[in-house]
Parts: C-alpha cells; structure tokens; sequence
C-alpha cells in the first residue's frame, strides 16, 4: 500500500472527480467528497515527505521499468510542492463548503467540487510526474478544469476573464507541447532523467537551444511572470472566492515548481543559465514584476483585484531568487513559495468573507468596517504586514533569505526592486487599512448583519496563524526549502 | 519531409497567431484551434528526426517510431476539449452580451458597469434623504 503512495496521491482525486458528478444531487455528499479527496491527498503529501531523507522515490507506473514507461518521481524537490498545494485543498475545502453555497446557485455547485477535484489531480500529477509529456498533459488537466471554474464566478465578467486565460494558456501550453516536441526530436525520449543523460552530448545543438525557449515561454505564461501576466488580475479577481483561494496559493506556485524541474534536472543548470541567458532574463522580468505589480495593486479599487495584481509582484520574488542559480537563491524562492501560498491563500479567503456579507470586495464599500469585523480585518492586516514584509511575518523570513541571496550574487539593480516594491505594498496593505478603520461607516450600514460562518472564518485564520508561525519559527518551511535546493542543483549540474 | 512538416506547423502557428488578432470571438477560436494543430504536427515531426528512437531497433531496419503519434493522438483529444471548453464560453458570451466583438463586449460591459454604479448612487442619495428608512415602496 504505501509503496504506492506517488500514484494514490493523484488518483483518488481523479477518482473523486466522476464519483462528484455522479452525486450531484446530493450537495453536501460532494463537497464532502472533495473534502476527502484533499484530505488524502494531504495524507500521501505528509507520509512521502517523511519518506524522502533516504532519497528520491521512484514510482513505475504499471510496473513499466522507468525510460519506456511514465515514472512518478518524489524527491526534495517536490515535496514542499505537494504539501503546499494539499494544506491549500484541505483549507480551501473546509472554506468552500459555505462560500461556493453563497456564491455560485444550487445546480452548479457539484461542478465546482467536480472540476476542483480535477485542478488538485492536475497541480499534484504535474508536482510528481517524472516525464516530460505526462507533465503537459497533467499542465492541460489543470488548467481546463481552472477555465471553467473561472468562468463559474458571480460577475458576467467572469465569462470574459475565463475566456482571456483559456485563449493565452492553450497557446502557452501548445508552446510547451512544441518545446517538448523538439526536445524528443533531439533525444528520442520522455522520461526526465533519461532527457537529462542524453542532452548532456548535445551541446551546442540549435533544436535543443528552441527546446529550452519555447518550454520556457510556455511555463512563464502559466506563472503569470511579467508581460505575460495579462490573465492573472481578471481570473482571480472574478472567480467564486473559494477558487481564487486555491489557485492564488496553489496554481502559479506549482508552475514555477515545473520550471525549476526543466531548467536544473532536464536541461541542467550548465545549459540554461550559462550557455543561455535565462538567469539574466528572469532576474530582469523579475525587477519588472515587482514594480509594475506592485504599483499597480495600489491603483485597484477592487480588494481581488489589488490582491492578484500583488500576485504579480510576489511572484517576481520568487522568480529573482530562482534566476540567481544559486544555493541561497533557489532556497529563497522556494521558501517564498511556501509563505506566499499561505499569506495570499489568508488573503483572498478574507476578501472572499466581505464578498459573502457584503456582496462585493469594493475597497469604497469597506469604509468602516473594521470594527464590525474585527476578526476579518485583523487576519487581512497580519498577512497584509506578510506582504509587506515586516519583522516578524512569515514575509519577513522569505525577504531576509532573498535579499541576502542578491546581496551575495551582487545583483544590486534587483535589490532595489525588491525594496521599492515593498515600500509600494506598505502603500496598497495600507489603502485597505485606511479604507477599513479611519472612514466612517455609510449611514445605510443594516446594524445587524449576518455573521460570518465559523468555517469560513476558521480556514482564514488557520492560515493566518501558519503564517505568524513560519514568521517566528522558520525551521519547518525553510528546512524544506534548502533541501529542495540541495536536490535540484545536487542532481542537476551538467 | 522535415523542412514540409517545419513550413505546415509556421503556416498553421502563423495563421492562427493572425486569427487571434481579430476582435471576432469565433474567429479566436479558429485560431486557437489552428494553433494547437501547428503543436501537434511538431510532435508528428519529431518522430522522422535523425534522434534516437525510444526503443532500440535492429540496426539497418526502418521503422517509424511510433511513440509520437500516441502523443499526437493525446494531444489532438486535450485539443478537442480545449476547443468545446472555448465554444461553450462563446456560446455563454453571446447569450449574454448579445454581441461577439471584442469591442462591442467591452461597451457592453462599461454601460453595464456604469448602470450599477448609478443605481448604488440613487440608493444612497434616498437613503440619505430619508434617514430613517421608512420610504415608500
């Protein structure tokens, strides 16, 4: 049973899919069902965590030995992926069964739990495949099953979003399908490790060079990295809160896991950071992110829609410490991963409680209501200062470790990126402060409103509280994140 | 052979890219649609390359590799979806907008938008007029 942990890991998600579907009648039965599914999930996660000091699992799928079948690889470099995005599905489901009851009419609801279940199968399957195509085709389960859950929020503008991101995602994942296609063109193979033992004889090879290129592309489409970070504000600004929960924490995050995957143990380190310039476009894409998505949060007047355009500017982070190619910087970004998927998960859950007692995120309708309520608006000034980046937040933690990382690359220029873009988010934290305790309520306020439901409110601050302890005690996630480095840049060196 | 399938994925890449430009929502779809084809004749390609084949032949045999067309054949099934998803939302846009122009959609929206923000406008001004509450129906 546990040795067949990788796989249970995707497939009971994949099995709860159909099982949603097929009891749409039963409301609470599927949200239940997904509920479990993001519990087992969680489970494979924290059992194969435990399992990886001895070294990487490897999993034959259908006992096909690893180059000619598709191999599910867990190793160091995945497992703080696959924890990140199991805790978000169990927080997520916990929050949705209210939120996706308020949000979204009665008849769809199943569907919403159906297609969930799919983007866990997709995120989890691309965490842990170890072949290049199986990794496209768990990229498109992903992102399909995202589209439509998009499509499902309250505006009619959710519509035109999800159509944005579907037109811009096919065509990034149809790059990454050519990319791999050369790449096997080159290789005559899939499976990664095998990939990565026969480029080592291709140097110089200008189908391999196209390869890189156009993976890459592809990817930075679905990390939202600057220019082709278009889609990112709509779709998580119209989608039903329970969704933009999961995705803003989980989708990009996983993204720049696969990128890592392909640039340090498929291509290697010697080929995408040396021979071409991928560190030194990221580095620059990454200054960009930060400045434009940070100034551009503080223009919003939607509370989802500064949050997804702080995504931009987090992701930025991420992306720089990554581009460095070193040690320190991969650690950074993924210690970043894993603190940003908490705070931002926090945050869209507590504009997602506005959205349910006031119908809309608005900051213009928020004036005031910070003692109304209070517990709300304390989890969005905790995580905001995460954001920011004060001491002692969980943000604070991830900064220090990036900031350090560029200080001993000498990468100057991003350095004072990094802290301009903090200075405008103490700006955008600071609008919904402003908005929420030093104006006065509108006279139209009903006095007693609903309150919000415990689950809902529990979830957020689940998150809140992880937050504040990755703040205080970075052991946990930045043990995990120096592992994960240790694994990409042990194995991958050329 | 290589060179024909290099030049058909351009033209089909090329066109959809031309395709996508347009403000018509159907159109978009027929370029997105062009364009996953362009993706799936790479795939085909990569079998007739001077690679080695996954699985080793006997030397001076000829065979055509056949893992690429299972690709291709996943491949075309994800587009499939792909496409229905994408005709679906269109479907969606137009019973909604009344219109498949991306700019017409953009007006429709903005008037939309303005109305609300009108009606909140009106609902505050009565209620500012009459603090209490008790207006008319």
């Amino acid at each position: 049973m546990t040795a067949h942990l990788p796989a249970l890991q995707v497939l009971v998600p994949l099995g709860c899919a159909p099982l949603c579907l097929l009891l749409r009648r039963f409301r609470t039965v599927t949200w239940l069902v997904f509920l479990l599914a993001a519990l087992s999930s969680l489970a494979c996660a924290v059992l194969l965590a435990t399992r990886v000091d001895d070294g990487p699992l490897h999993y034959e799928m259908g006992g096909w030995p690893a180059p000619y079948g598709i191999e599910f690889v867990v190793a160091g470099f995945n497992t703080p992926v696959l924890l990140v995005v199991s805790v978000v599905a169990v927080v997520a489901a916990v929050y949705a069964r209210r939120s996706v009851g308020d949000e979204v009419d009665d008849r769809r609801a199943p569907l919403v739990y159906t297609c969930l279940c799919l983007t866990l199968t997709g995120l989890l399957g691309l965490t842990v495949t170890g072949d290049v195509f199986n990794a496209f085709v768990f990229l498109e389960i992903s992102s399909l099953s995202t589209y439509a859950l998009i499509a499902m929020g309250r505006r009619r503008r959710a519509l035109l979003a999800s159509f944005r991101y579907l037109v811009i995602g096919t065509v990034g994942a149809t790059f990454v399908l050519i990319g791999i296609g050369f790449a096997y063109a080159v290789t005559g193979t899939l499976n990664m490790a095998d990939l990565a033992d026969r480029l080592t004889d291709l140097d110089g090879n200008r189908a391999l060079y196209a390869a890189v290129v156009f993976v890459f592309v592809g990817l930075a489409v679905k990390m939202a990295v600057f220019p082709l970070h278009a889609w990112l504000p709509a779709a998580y600004g119209e989608a039903p809160s329970a969704v933009s929960t999961f995705l803003a924490a989980a989708s990009t995050k996983v993204a720049i896991y696969v990128f890592c995957r392909f640039a340090f143990t498929v291509f290697g380190a010697g080929l995408v950071f040396t021979t071409m310039p991928v560190g030194e476009v990221g580095l620059l894409l990454a200054a960009l992110a930060m400045l434009v998505g940070s100034a551009a949060a503080c223009f919003q007047r939607d509370l989802k829609y500064l949050l997804a355009w702080s995504s931009v500017a987090q992701i930025g982070y991420i992306v720089a410490g990554i581009s460095l190619a070193t040690a320190a910087g991969v650690s950074a970004g993924y210690l970043h991963v894993i603190n940003h998927a908490v705070i931002k998960g926090a945050l869209f859950g507590a504009a997602g409680l506005l959205v349910l007692r006031l119908g809309s995120a608005r900051l213009d309708d928020l004036a005031g209501l910070g003692r109304r309520m209070p517990w709300t608006f304390a989890a969005i000034v905790v995580t905001g200062l995460g954001l920011v980046g004060v001491p002692p937040t969980a943000g604070f933690a991830s900064k220090w470790a990036l900031v350090s990382a560029l200080l001993d690359a000498g990468a100057w220029p991003v350095l004072v990126a990094v802290l301009a873009s903090s200075l405008l988010a103490l700006v955008y934290v600071g609008r919904i402060v402003e908005a929420a305790w030093f104006r006065d309520p509108p006279a139209d306020l009903p006095a007693d409103q609903p309150r919000a439901p415990v689950s809902m409110v529990a979830a957020v601050w689940a998150l809140v509280l992880l937050s504040v302890y990755f703040g205080i005690d970075a052991s946990l996630p930045g043990g995990l994140a120096d592992a994960a480095a240790a694994a990409l840049l042990g194995t991958g060196g050329a | 052979m290589i060179l024909a399938f290099a030049v058909a994925a351009a033209v089909l890449f090329g066109s959809g890219a031309y395709l996508l430009l347009k403000q018509d929502l159907i159109r978009m779809v027929a370029g997105i649609i062009l364009i996953s084809q362009s993706g799936v004749v790479t795939i085909i390609a990569a079998s007739l390359s001077r690679g080695r084949a996954a699985i080793d032949v006997a030397p001076g045999e000829r065979v055509s590799d056949p893992l690429p067309q299972a690709l291709a054949l996943t491949a075309l099934v994800i587009g499939l979806a792909t496409v229905a998803l994408l005709l679906a939302l269109v479907h969606r846009a137009i019973v909604v907008f009344r219109t498949a122009e991306q700019d017409e959609l953009a007006a429709t929206e903005a008037e939309h938008e303005a109305g609300l923000e009108r009606r909140r406008q009106a609902d505050r001004e009565e209620i500012e007029s009459d603090p209490d509450g008790e207006r008319a129906p």
